[in-house]
């Protein structure tokens, strides 16, 4: 019997080899993609599992973003004490809906997978210690953010704010209203997340809350875009009293529509046909920046929007910022829409807020960006910040002849939040919109920085359809407030 | 050749009474091998243990240390039982299963520790402990009752009745009294207790196959037919694999139960293998096991499920489905997490795939240990089985050799069946795997089926003194009577 017990012997073993075959393939060959399949939550909980990184604000160390060790399977809850005011800037953490803004765009760093994390990995993972995020500093002042979202959730604005440091580019506040907690939605309890979610989601929710209105929106800037205007004429060697009909209204070339100055009033005195740049630009007199916008031509237009970073698509902070732009400019009527920045001109609010920065900066335009220092899990710094130079949109001196212009402008704007002693440079905007721009309510803008004549804050406001206003809302009656309630809270301005 | 006597019964108790205290012999016992691989596997186990703790952020103590002496210690009671009630017995099979027993129970504890806490949990480490000291005591019981392994083949008849009514009762009894999780093979002594008597029917089985083909071996080795270049048995003599043909398939309709009719059915077709040295019976079997598996996939939807999830684990409509390849893909991401080196003990999530802790442990350990600590697990199970195969082949009367190898083969053959389901190279039929799955009955059998082996292996080892003649001179009269039977032309 002990040659078949033999076979029986190598039957075995060939089962054996068969088992450990198919292991091989399994575990060896295929692994990845089993790894990697969406249905295996083990990589999943590994991840949220992990102590992630600390969202830091630049001052006080105040966290934008927080872990609290838990009991259950996945270990930590990300916390966010700030909630919905700073929703913009960190974004969200969720098992089942991913991730969004500084906790997307920096992921690799807080979940601590970041080559440059590798050596502090390796050392974890000797010393047997469990892997930790990196943490990101934040250049997002809390109080500026607060103040900014606190003075546009005061009357339900639909909008944006967004702060910029003029010399850097340092992203100080950057605000969209109505905004959304992401707390519920980096809830260990996944009913809660889903039931957050289905409040907010942009398909059941029209107002659109996790529409981050500063970056990934684009608002016909309306007489804001004057500046731009402006610093063509300059650049172009007019100055600052050059000379420019003041009309209460002229025909656009080629059509039989008027355009018209604001309540159809004639621009500065009444005793004279001309107003010279600077007054028109403080009274905001449209007849004659359509006027000046036909006299530089659309090339003379498109360079100086350029310059300024319209139509850039690549601006990242590290979230994409979607591109501006002024339009084709097909023919002089639209030539004399773009000068008041109607028709085809779309900007987002953090581009109308680099143009503010960039005029208080010297003129030159600054990067903005939102991360200041990448740091360690020991909080040593990985990566310090670095101001990026995107180029020079005007001269010094333009840029300062610019100032003094926006400064008159300031005094000739209404609305709330005049500090005395806090001198700041300024520019409205009414824009018009819509497939009926008479019976709509415009959007209301603001741009400004102070103190003007020594920048520390440059901002951009937008406050969609009119605010609380309506159809008589003014960029003064309805951003400016917001615009200065956010200069005012930067710690130590105008000191 | 109709006697009721078995053929190897005959001079058994002689050689048996020879074999105690020999003073003359030389051969050495190797039990102090036996228990230094035993201090081994109890030094691996603590290590293990060790990890899991380290794994799972809980202070390290002394406790730990304790509970390795312990297991140490238990299993020492079994060495000792062993030196003195079967001396000369192979010193690997113990520690083998020591460390499988041991490692299983290191799993099934971390497994406790992941699900701690969830709706129902009840912890399975302590059942798993008193179930290896219920089992250790069966171990002895049967190591001290059954002195000569050549006295089972009296009870062969007897075995096989045993078997056969403890493999249908689940079926007949009331699903209330034999149905947990769908399968109708449990014997349920109130709400906590419940044994799968389908796991002691396998080795009463086995008890009875041997000592029948013993019995029978001449005539199923010589009369038969040449049929396409095979010796085909005649059909008179199909009697016993249509048996194991019919009990298998009863066990798949009546108990859903496809682990225990497979692992029934291979074992069989084995010893009869080795019994006839025919490979027709091989051939008839598997051609008898491929008309029943088509017939069961054409009658049965929960055959079919479980080929679909077989063939499809990924395919999204079989993994949502009830019933569908969710326990399988999970076992298979588990393993490919894995990977070659594994997460780390205590450091994977084995917890999420279903019954991770009986039917799936091996899919547990491949996800913590990696590709090697699974392949070092299927090759500690090797060694147990070719130790067993060794004997079989050493020990030297035909019962002892059949049993002997049917039992190796059937640790080896649900080790196939149970990895081979978990890694989607088979079925997925639900059996668990010997020593390691959490599992009384599972337990209690296979350390019968090992207390059986070191029996055989002692009888293999123990030196003859001056019996030498003896069976050979009892070989002839079996042989005698095959070569005057004539094959028919």
């Amino acid at each position: 019997m002990n040659t078949p017990l033999r076979r029986v012997g190598l039957a075995m073993i060939a089962m054996l080899v068969l088992l450990l075959a198919n292991v091989t393939y399994i575990q060896m060959v295929n692994a990845d993609d089993y790894r990697a399949d969406s249905r295996n939550q083990r990589v999943l909980y590994d991840e949220y599992s992990r102590e992630r990184g600390k969202l830091i604000s630049p001052v006080g160390g105040e966290l934008l973003a927080k872990v609290t060790p838990t009991n259950d399977r996945l270990r930590y809850l990300r916390q966010y004490p700030f909630g919905a005011a700073m929703a913009p800037v960190t974004g969200y953490y969720s098992v089942r809906y991913g991730s969004r803004a500084l906790e997307r765009a920096e992921d690799e760093i807080l979940n601590g997978s970041d080559d440059r994390l590798f050596v502090r990995r390796l050392s974890d993972l000797i010393t047997g210690r469990d892997p930790r995020g990196g943490n990101i500093q934040a250049t997002v002042i809390p109080a500026v953010q607060q103040a900014a979202y606190d003075a546009m959730t005061k009357k339900n604005f639909v909008g944006a704010v967004v702060a910029l440091r003029p010399q850097t580019g340092e992203i100080l506040a950057m605000v969209s209203t109505p905004s959304y907690d992401p707390n519920p939605l980096s809830s260990h309890d996944s009913d809660e997340q889903q039931a957050y979610w289905d409040t907010i989601r942009d398909e059941n929710n029209k107002l659109k809350p996790m529409l981050n209105r500063a970056i990934s929106e684009t608002y016909p800037p309306g007489s804001t875009f004057k500046l731009v205007v402006t610093a063509a004429a300059l650049e172009d060697g007019k100055d600052k009293n050059y000379l420019l009909p003041a009309d209460a209204s002229i025909q656009l070339p080629g059509t039989k529509t008027d355009l018209e100055n604001f309540a159809h009033s004639h621009c500065g005195p009444a005793d004279q046909n001309q107003v010279p740049l600077e007054t028109a630009l403080a009274l905001s007199c449209n007849t004659a920046f359509a006027t000046l916008a036909d006299q530089l031509g659309k090339d003379k237009l498109q360079e100086q929007a350029a310059k300024f970073g319209i139509g850039q698509t690549d601006l990242q902070i590290p979230m994409t910022v979607v591109p501006s732009g002024i339009g084709k400019l097909p023919d002089r009527a639209a030539l004399f829409q773009t000068g008041i920045g109607q028709r085809d001109v779309l900007l987002t609010p953090m581009q109308d807020a680099m143009v503010a920065a960039a005029i208080a900066n010297n003129g030159i335009v600054m990067r903005p960006q939102l991360v200041q220092k990448v740091l360690a899990p020991d909080l040593q710094v990985i990566s310090d910040f670095d101001a990026d130079e995107i180029g020079r949109a005007m001269s010094g001196s333009n840029a300062s002849t610019l100032r003094d212009m926006m400064k008159k402008s300031e005094a000739n704007t209404k609305g709330d939040g005049k500090v005395a002693g806090l001198e700041i440079a300024s520019k409205t905007g009414t824009a018009e919109h819509g497939a009926d721009p008479k019976a709509t309510p415009p959007h209301a803008w603001y741009v400004a920085f102070a103190p003007a004549d020594n920048p520390q804050i440059a901002v951009a406001v937008v406050v969609e359809n009119g605010g609380d206003r309506g159809l008589a809302a003014t960029g003064g009656s309805v951003a400016a407030s917001v615009g200065r309630a956010t200069i005012n809270a930067l710690p130590g301005i105008g000191k | 050749m109709a006697q009721p006597v078995p053929v190897g019964a005959g001079p058994a108790p002689a050689t048996g009474q020879q074999g105690t205290p020999a003073p003359a012999n030389q051969a050495p016992t190797r039990r102090g091998t036996e228990l230094a691989m035993l201090a081994f596997a109890a030094a691996l186990v603590t290590g293990a243990l060790m990890l899991v703790a380290i794994n799972q952020e809980q202070k390290l103590t002394i406790q730990i240390l304790w509970y390795g002496l312990a297991y140490l210690a238990l299993f020492s009671v079994a060495h000792l039982a062993i030196r003195k009630w079967a001396p000369y017995a192979d010193p690997l099979i113990l520690p083998c299963v020591a460390m499988l027993n041991g490692f299983g129970l290191v799993m099934i504890y971390r497994i406790d520790l992941a699900l701690e806490g969830r709706k129902g949990f009840s912890a399975a480490t302590p059942k798993q402990i008193m179930w290896t000291t219920i089992a250790l005591v069966l171990f002895l019981v049967v190591l001290y009752f059954v002195k000569n392994h050549r006295a089972l083949t009296k009870y062969g008849y007897t075995a096989g009745l045993v078997g056969l009514i403890a493999l249908a009762l689940p079926a007949l009894l009331p699903s209330k009294l034999s149905e947990v999780n769908g399968a109708k093979v449990w014997l349920r002594f109130g709400s906590v207790f419940s044994i799968q008597p389908g796991e002691f029917a396998k080795i009463l089985l086995m008890i009875f196959f041997a000592s029948f083909l013993v019995s029978k071996r001449d005539l199923f080795m010589v009369a038969g037919r040449r049929f396409l270049g095979l010796e085909m048995p005649r059909a008179r003599d199909l009697g016993p694999i249509l048996l194991a043909w019919g009990v298998a398939i009863g066990v798949l309709v009546f108990e859903k139960d496809l682990g225990t009719s497979l692992l029934i059915f291979g074992i069989v077709l084995a010893m009869l293998y080795v019994a006839t040295e025919r490979v027709a019976w091989v051939v008839i079997g598997l051609v008898l096991f491929i008309g029943g598996a088509l017939v069961a996939y054409s009658l049965f939807t929960h055959v079919q499920q479980r080929v679909a999830n077989w063939l499809h684990p990924m395919d999204p409509v079989v993994y949502g489905r009830l019933g569908g390849s969710y326990q399988i893909a999970q076992g298979l991401f588990g393993l490919g997490t894995g990977g070659m080196a594994g997460t780390g003990l205590g450091a994977g999530r084995p917890e999420i795939v279903p019954e991770a802790n009986t039917d799936f442990i091996t899919a547990a350990i491949g996800e913590e240990v990696g590709f090697i600590g699974l392949a070092a697990v299927l090759m500690v199970y090797m060694l147990l089985a070719m130790r067993g195969l060794r004997s079989a082949v050493a020990v030297r009367d035909s019962f002892g050799k059949l049993l002997g190898g049917g039992l190796s083969f059937a640790i080896i053959m649900q080790l196939f069946v149970v990895v081979g389901g978990v890694t989607a190279l088979i079925p997925m039929t639900g059996i668990t795997a010997p020593f390691l799955s959490y599992g009384g009955s599972s337990l209690l059998a296979n350390y019968i089926l090992v207390a059986l082996l070191l029996r055989i292996s002692d009888a293999a080892r123990r030196p003859q003194t001056g019996s030498r003649p003896r069976p050979v001179q009892q070989a002839p009269i079996a042989e005698a009577s095959t070569v005057m039977v004539e094959r028919p032309t």
